[in-house]
């Protein structure tokens, strides 16, 4: 191998590395984490919003997706809540992103996914299924209302 | 090579077949573009629904034309390269598999027996034709490797002691070693999984298992499209451009990563998913950025080759050599070049939006956005789908024995495509950062003014993604005149199978990467220790209870609607 292509190799793991480096850092400096495997929370039956310390404004909400919609389909919580999300699924799979927030995840029927939130601006963050889960997909939709 | 008989009738039609397929999900596509932005407001048109026709879109796009053309440029270039004829008996079989399998897959999408898109994720339910016609079609793809080209190359090898491993076979063997190993998991979760869950063997399964399984091999998948455009990009390219492959060690370095690298990266797909640790999925993320590496080696490969052969056209400066290259020419074969220089630029973009999906916590921003949908309509619908849309023309032209016709809009076409998938992963990407979800049928709900899911922020995107997808649909019609014409064409010579082959720049003989053990070996050993856990995880911790099976139309398990015989479909 010549030089010109020794260096191409090098600078392009230099560049890899230096890529996934910025992917740790932000995953253990900054806590911009994925979902983990959960053990010890059962998936629910139905979906509710569980006021866990109001005056500390922590929120726990059990999200429960099922064709075609999210119960519960409207969520108020106060400007800086900060909410443990879990989702599941009742019967195929489903998905959502909140949107403006880091919040992404597969609903899988058996299985509990879980986020944590902040909702510090007020207003409308819109939740829409983003994974196909049968004819009326297109109009699996639910709303978070930050007051 | 010169070849007639049936052997030719296999070419010939494993390429003519998926392509009259092709025709439908190119048109579907375009079908979705529209319902997607809402200038056609139903969700089903033309008898078709608009996730009926997303699963055929997806299943022929990507998984039956792919195979198929994979499978003839295989055969040929094994045949080319080693000189040795195919055995017409093994070759009967396979096409027998392939296309029977095939049929069976589409009779049950066509039908609308299975719309579950081409990921089929469980406990959403097809017809078993769907599932049966599947791996049909992946046996019957795998019969030429075992049972004709390694038995020609052992041949080969007897009377060539001496003889180096010659490039283009080496990269057929790792693309197929690499197809067998992710055609063992994906066959587990359709043959335990889905296929006795759609018969009714079985009452549940355990869908994160399913998951895991598909993912195994969804990923390795796209290298399996992407290693033949290599090999195109490694043997005939620099020959087009008039010069010489730059390193062919560095080729076989390239493809050699890949069998090592491509396999244990499912995870990546798998980030927003509970029941799966997060250290794993970051192991999996790891080497998503390692199996980039063959890949940027061959950027720097094949931008030295296409210097190197623009020098010898008369090209001249640090950059202005780029001028020199035939990007318009139609003499000779030259009319191909279009069509990887085109396929590269998209592909491009495909790397650089691939590697922000591969990056764990970023992949937040993106996952089931339109983002993934612009970045693969640039990847695996930019190079792979130019490339093997240009050696199907050159292919079916050389074994019909006729010039290829209209080469004008065969040279124009590649670049419409282009110009409009540019368009549309540019739209889509941008819509991604406002939450614009993938497969959805957004003009009945998110992007129509009327209705009380109206999303405005995504309507200007949604019909800019539907305008890039119109423009590459034109490139795709001047394909289909120039493919339509030199198939109707009267011969004029002699049927060849023959490809332009280049010679290489840099080409000192490295013994160890002509031999695939050592990284076949490096390769199963991480492939095991990447899933075992993983795989131990979404059978046991992840998952506490197996789901029945559904079909689209209903919310409740297919059991209970088979019972109930007065069960209405709602729409």
């Amino acid at each position: 191998m010549d030089r010109f292509e020794k260096n191409a190799i090098v600078l392009a793991l230099a560049l890899l590395f230096f890529f996934f480096g910025l992917v740790v850092y932000a995953a253990k400096a900054l806590q911009i984490e994925v979902p983990t495997c959960l053990t010890g929370v059962n998936p629910f039956q139905e979906g509710r919003v569980i006021v866990l310390d109001e005056g500390a404004k922590r929120y726990q909400v059990n999200l429960l997706a099922r064709m075609w919609n999210f119960e519960p389909y409207e969520i108020r919580l106060p400007a800086g809540a900060k909410v443990d999300l879990y989702l599941t699924s009742r019967d195929v799979v489903h998905g959502l992103r909140i949107n403006y927030t880091n919040v992404n995840l597969m609903a899988i029927p058996g299985t509990v996914s879980y986020a944590r939130v902040r909702f510090d601006k007020p207003g409308v963050y819109s939740i829409v299924c983003h994974e196909y889960c049968g004819i009326n997909h297109h109009l699996m939709a639910g709303k978070i209302i930050v007051e | 090579m010169s070849i007639r008989g049936g052997l030719r009738f296999i070419l010939l039609s494993e390429i003519v077949f998926p392509f009259v397929l092709l025709i439908l999900g190119v048109t579907l596509g375009l079908l979705q573009v529209l319902q997607r932005a809402g200038i056609i407001k139903s969700t089903s048109y033309l008898g078709i629904e608009y996730y009926q026709g997303l699963t055929l879109h997806g299943t022929i796009n990507a998984i039956v034309f792919t195979t198929f053309i994979i499978v003839a440029f295989s055969n040929a270039m094994v045949m080319f390269s080693l000189k040795r004829s195919l055995k017409p008996g093994v070759q009967w079989v396979s096409w027998l598999l392939m296309v029977g399998g095939t049929l069976m897959a589409a009779y049950a999408m066509l039908t609308g027996k299975a719309n579950v898109l081409y990921t089929f994720y469980p406990p959403l339910i097809a017809h078993w034709t769907f599932y049966v016609g599947v791996v049909l079609l992946v046996v019957g793809s795998l019969v030429p490797f075992f049972f004709d080209w390694i038995p020609n190359y052992i041949a080969w090898r007897r009377e060539n002691p001496t003889g180096r491993f010659p490039l283009p076979v080496l990269g057929v063997f790792v693309t197929f070693i690499l197809w067998f190993i992710i055609v063992i998991p994906v066959s587990i979760e359709i043959l335990f999984q889905l296929l006795p869950l759609s018969l009714g063997w079985v009452e549940e399964i355990n869908p994160l298992l399913a998951r895991t399984l598909f993912w195994f091999f969804g990923h390795p998948l796209v290298y399996f499209w992407l290693l033949p455009a290599y090999i195109m990009l490694y043997s005939i390219l620099p020959k087009l451009v008039g010069g010489k492959l730059y390193s062919d060690p560095a080729a076989r370095l390239a493809l050699l990563l890949f069998l090592v690298f491509s396999v244990p990266v499912g995870l990546h797909h798998q980030y927003t998913e509970g029941g799966l640790s997060a250290g794993w999925k970051l192991w999996h993320a790891f080497l998503t950025f390692m199996v980039a590496l063959p890949s940027f080696i061959t950027a720097f490969t094949v931008a030295a080759s296409l210097e190197h052969g623009a020098r010898q056209r008369g090209g001249k400066g640090l950059f202005a050599w780029w001028a020199k290259l035939p990007y318009f020419s139609r003499e000779g074969d030259q009319w191909l070049f279009s069509y990887f220089i085109a396929g590269l630029l998209l592909f491009l973009f495909g790397g650089i939006t691939g590697i922000v999906n591969a990056s764990y916590n970023l992949n937040l921003a993106v996952h089931n956005t339109s983002w993934v949908v612009g970045h693969f309509h640039t990847t695996v619908g930019g190079l792979v789908t130019l490339a093997f849309l240009g050696i199907s023309l050159y292919m079916m032209a050389k074994l019909r024995g006729v010039e290829v016709k209209a080469k004008g809009l065969a040279v124009a076409a590649p670049y419409l495509w282009l110009i409009g998938m540019m368009v549309f992963e540019v739209a889509m990407s941008v819509a991604a950062f406002y939450g614009f979800p993938r497969r959805t049928a957004a003009g009945a709900s998110y992007i129509d003014p009327a209705s009380p899911l109206y999303h405005p922020e995504w309507y200007f995107w949604a019909h800019l993604s539907a305008g890039g997808g119109a423009i590459a649909v034109l490139g795709f019609v001047a394909y289909l005149v120039s493919f339509l014409g030199t198939l109707f064409a009267r011969p004029v010579r002699e049927p060849v199978v023959e490809f332009p082959m280049a010679e290489a720049l840099h080409d000192e003989p490295v013994p160890l990467l002509s031999n695939l053990r050592p990284w076949l070996t490096v390769s199963i050993l991480l492939i095991a220790f990447s899933y075992t856990y993983p795989i131990y995880e979404s059978m046991t911790k992840g998952i506490t209870a197996k789901s029945p099976a559904y079909n689209d139309r209903l919310p409740v398990p297919l059991k209970q609607t088979q019972t109930e015989a007065s069960a209405e479909i709602p729409r």
